[in-house]
């Protein structure tokens, strides 16, 4: 053995001395309890520090939100608030139209309904194709494409509230988009203060913020599509479209019912960055669920606990439902992956 | 070797298991809007030289600490010693009463009298703190613009009316995006309601309906924003009781008229330097009077201090009138210290020619608030009113309600507000 490797052991042997001794220290009490409790003992020994953290900063605050939406009153601590049963959530439904918030006992939370229903059919259909568009895009042989990709991903680094920030500073009266419609001869406008213009704003930057990692997972999935199928259907003179819509779609399913699913459920979550873009107005034309919740849990001057929490327990309903979708189409997958 | 060492580790374990502040540690909790966190680290920094058996720490927050973390910390039965607050008179059960601990409860009473009702319970004759500053809502004219335009700038006596018409032409020929504006806040328009003869506290002491008085003004301000004439991004570009300043506008001579308040002027004198001369106008009249809301940030004493007689040193010396007064002229708040008031002969620390004016503005258009705006400081149900009025004309004028749905939903917000402090 030469000078190097036994130096090259020595060093290896003293680096993992402390270690090796740590563990004869922890192997002790490690096996009695392996011994006392079996293999499901020891799963449960490993998983504990992390379902602990999960039970103390997850389950107990669901819990105790359980009971706040059952209570009333301005007072922060459970027991000095009055109980009043399901009284919240009867003020949040107390609705004589759900289709007109003016009818409703808490039009406002209604609005919040209404406005987070168009938010997510609209911003998860942009998504979806945007995502779609750029992932094919990125998939093709084009000049620098690791740089697109990258410059693509970008935005999902940023914080949300940057990208808020940046998009405002571009959007808002005296802004960049303003002054460059000016330079060419147009009338600015006021793109924050119009209903029409506010919402395409939130969508847009939404979709601009997260599409990045939409397009990773797709692109993912078409480069798993076996390129033999491409060639044959080349070989059988069979059109772009046709190829798109008879092989990649089909193949591409598994992924794409994956990112429609999370984008639904991030969108209906969408709060951070449209709070700061457009503060949920113009009047109240982009105040969304978590918007609503925050505001009249923390914020606003007429804040009522009770209420919120009534309003986050049904928001949760809804998530709860979007995440099992979301679970039976990985299993429907991984199946028919199986399957394949 | 064992004791010693079980002593130690004793004296360890109470370390670090206790939470309580050691004798003599002050923590305040202070938020600014200018040059005040500077001004007061400095008074403070006096005091621990002349008191060296007291620290005090001054925790600079933002505002929005003070007004969405704070009432959590109180309500757990913590937070700090002492903070500085707008948000008196609704948490005022988490005060401490400092008439036992303080020097000369007769100087407090003296000197701050008028407005110790503000930061304590209903009928409680107890001593919280003091007001840092006494505001009052009230206008601010870009005197550059209205002479550029030829328009002169209406008079003592003038109307809303008269002021916004006067703002309209100034804004049309000096093609501005708007007339004026007035900061996104229920307390802001309030005068003016007031000044049309609204009164919002019923006979019960609880709210009343939305009258005539806010009808008129509100309707008038939904029409001026219609046509354009007040500027739409403060209002109309947010949801909720959310605050908006538009001081940068005014700042920016983007708006000849702006409503706002006295603790702007220390905001304007530093931002605006000389880019073109402004003057405080103080309120514009309705029909009932020309009235602005009185208001302002106090000083209070937290009553879960572990440090009450330390608590207490501190605020006899922030209180007492030399600070006062060395505080407002720093600063440029106007005292609320009835002593340094009636003495007069304040020497505001500033170069700029439009801040003595401004400053003299404001102290004259304090004795002109109306006695229904001068109850709304010490009115519990104040910031409900506000929070209301602000959510719901925000929804008029962005077209989303009528005004008279806009009442409707007041008054329900309100009452919901009540029947929730139950």
């Amino acid at each position: 053995m030469s000078a190097a490797a036994t130096l090259k052991t020595w060093a290896g042997a003293a680096l993992a001395a402390p270690v090796i001794w740590l563990a004869s220290i922890v192997n002790v009490p490690l096996k009695s309890w392996q011994r006392a409790t079996g293999t499901g003992g020891m799963a449960a020994f490993f998983l504990a520090p992390n379902m602990a953290i999960f039970g103390i900063f997850v389950l107990v605050p669901l819990v105790i939100n359980f009971f706040y939406s059952a209570t009333s009153g301005t007072a922060y601590f459970l027991q000095d608030r009055n109980f009043v049963g399901l009284e919240q959530y009867q003020r949040l439904l107390d609705c004589s139209n759900y289709l007109d918030t003016a009818t409703c006992r808490e039009d406002l939370f209604w609005k919040a309904v209404h406005n987070t229903g168009l938010f997510v059919v609209v911003q998860v259909a942009l998504m979806t194709v945007v995502s779609i568009a750029t992932a094919l895009i990125l998939n093709r042989e084009i000049v620098g494409r690791s740089f697109w990709r990258a410059v693509f991903f970008f935005p999902v680094l940023l914080s949300p509230v940057v990208t808020g920030l940046i998009w405002r500073w571009i959007l808002q009266r005296q802004g960049l988009l303003n002054l460059i419609v000016h330079d060419l001869g147009g009338e600015p406008y006021n793109w924050l203060t119009d209903r029409f213009w506010a919402f395409t704003a939130a969508v847009s930057v939404s979709v601009w913020a997260h599409m990045g990692f939409y397009t990773l997972i797709l692109l993912a999935g078409l480069q798993a599509i076996p390129r033999d199928l491409y060639e044959a259907a080349e070989m059988d003179g069979t059109r772009p479209a046709r190829v798109f819509w008879r092989i990649t779609l089909p193949l591409l399913m598994p992924n794409l019912l994956v990112v429609i699913v999370l984008a639904l459920i991030r969108a209906v979550q969408i709060f951070d960055e449209v709070y700061v873009l457009t503060g949920g107005g113009p009047g109240t034309s982009t105040l969304y669920l978590t918007q609503y919740i925050y505001e009249i849990g923390f914020a606003s001057l007429l804040r009522n606990p009770g209420l919120a929490s009534a309003a986050s327990i049904l928001m949760g309903l809804v998530l709860v439902v979007l995440t099992l979708l979301q679970l039976q189409v990985g299993r429907r997958g991984e199946r028919k992956g199986a399957r394949q | 070797m064992t004791k010693p060492r079980t002593l130690l580790a004793a004296i360890s374990v109470s370390l670090l298991a206790s939470t309580s502040a050691f004798a003599g540690d002050v923590r305040i909790m202070w938020y600014s809007d200018g040059v005040e966190g500077d001004v007061i680290q400095d008074l403070l920094n006096r005091f621990m030289k002349d008191n060296p058996d007291i620290h005090v720490t001054l925790d600079n927050v933002a505002y929005k600490v003070i007004q969405e973390q704070l009432p959590i910390q109180l309500e757990a039965g913590q937070g700090p010693d002492i903070a500085r607050v707008t948000n008196i008179k609704e948490l005022a059960q988490h005060w401490l009463d400092l008439r036992p601990l303080v020097a000369d409860p007769k100087y407090w009473d003296d000197n701050f009298g008028d407005t110790l009702d503000w930061m304590r319970p209903d009928g409680s004759k107890a001593i919280t703190g003091f007001m840092t500053q006494l505001t009052l809502t009230g206008g601010f004219a870009n005197k550059t613009l209205f002479e550029q335009a030829g328009v002169a700038l209406p008079g003592d006596k003038a109307t809303w009316d008269d002021w916004i018409n006067a703002a309209a032409q100034v804004a049309k020929s000096q093609q501005l995006p708007a007339a004026f504006a007035i900061d996104r806040s229920g307390h802001r328009i309030s005068g003016a309601n007031v000044s049309y003869g609204a009164n919002y506290i019923g006979a019960d002491g609880k709210p009343a309906k939305v009258d005539d008085g806010t009808k008129a003004f509100v309707g008038k301000l939904v029409d001026w924003t219609a046509k354009g004439l007040m500027l739409k991004d403060t209002w109309v570009s947010a949801a909720g009781s959310t605050y908006r300043a538009a001081a940068d506008d005014f700042i920016n001579a983007q708006i000849p008229f702006y409503y706002s308040g006295s603790w702007q002027v220390a905001n304007l004198s530093t931002k605006i330097g000389d880019s073109f001369d402004w003057v405080a106008t103080g309120s514009p009249c309705g029909t009932a009077g020309c009235s602005g809301v009185k208001g302002g940030a106090a000083l209070v004493a937290i009553k879960y201090t572990k440090n009450p007689k330390d608590v207490a040193k501190v605020m006899d010396y922030l209180a007492s009138e030399n600070i006062v007064k060395e505080f407002s002229e720093r600063t440029l708040f106007l005292p609320a210290h009835m002593g340094v008031v009636a003495k007069g002969g304040l020497k505001w620390g500033s170069a700029d020619k439009n801040v003595g004016p401004a400053l003299d503005t404001f102290v004259k258009a304090a004795g002109e608030t109306l006695p229904a705006a001068d109850a709304l400081p010490p009115w519990k149900w104040s910031n409900a009113y506000f929070a209301a009025l602000v959510t719901r004309v925000s929804q008029v004028m962005a077209g989303e309600l009528t005004l008279d749905a806009a009442w409707a939903k007041i008054d329900q917000d309100i009452a919901d507000k009540v029947a929730e402090a139950k």
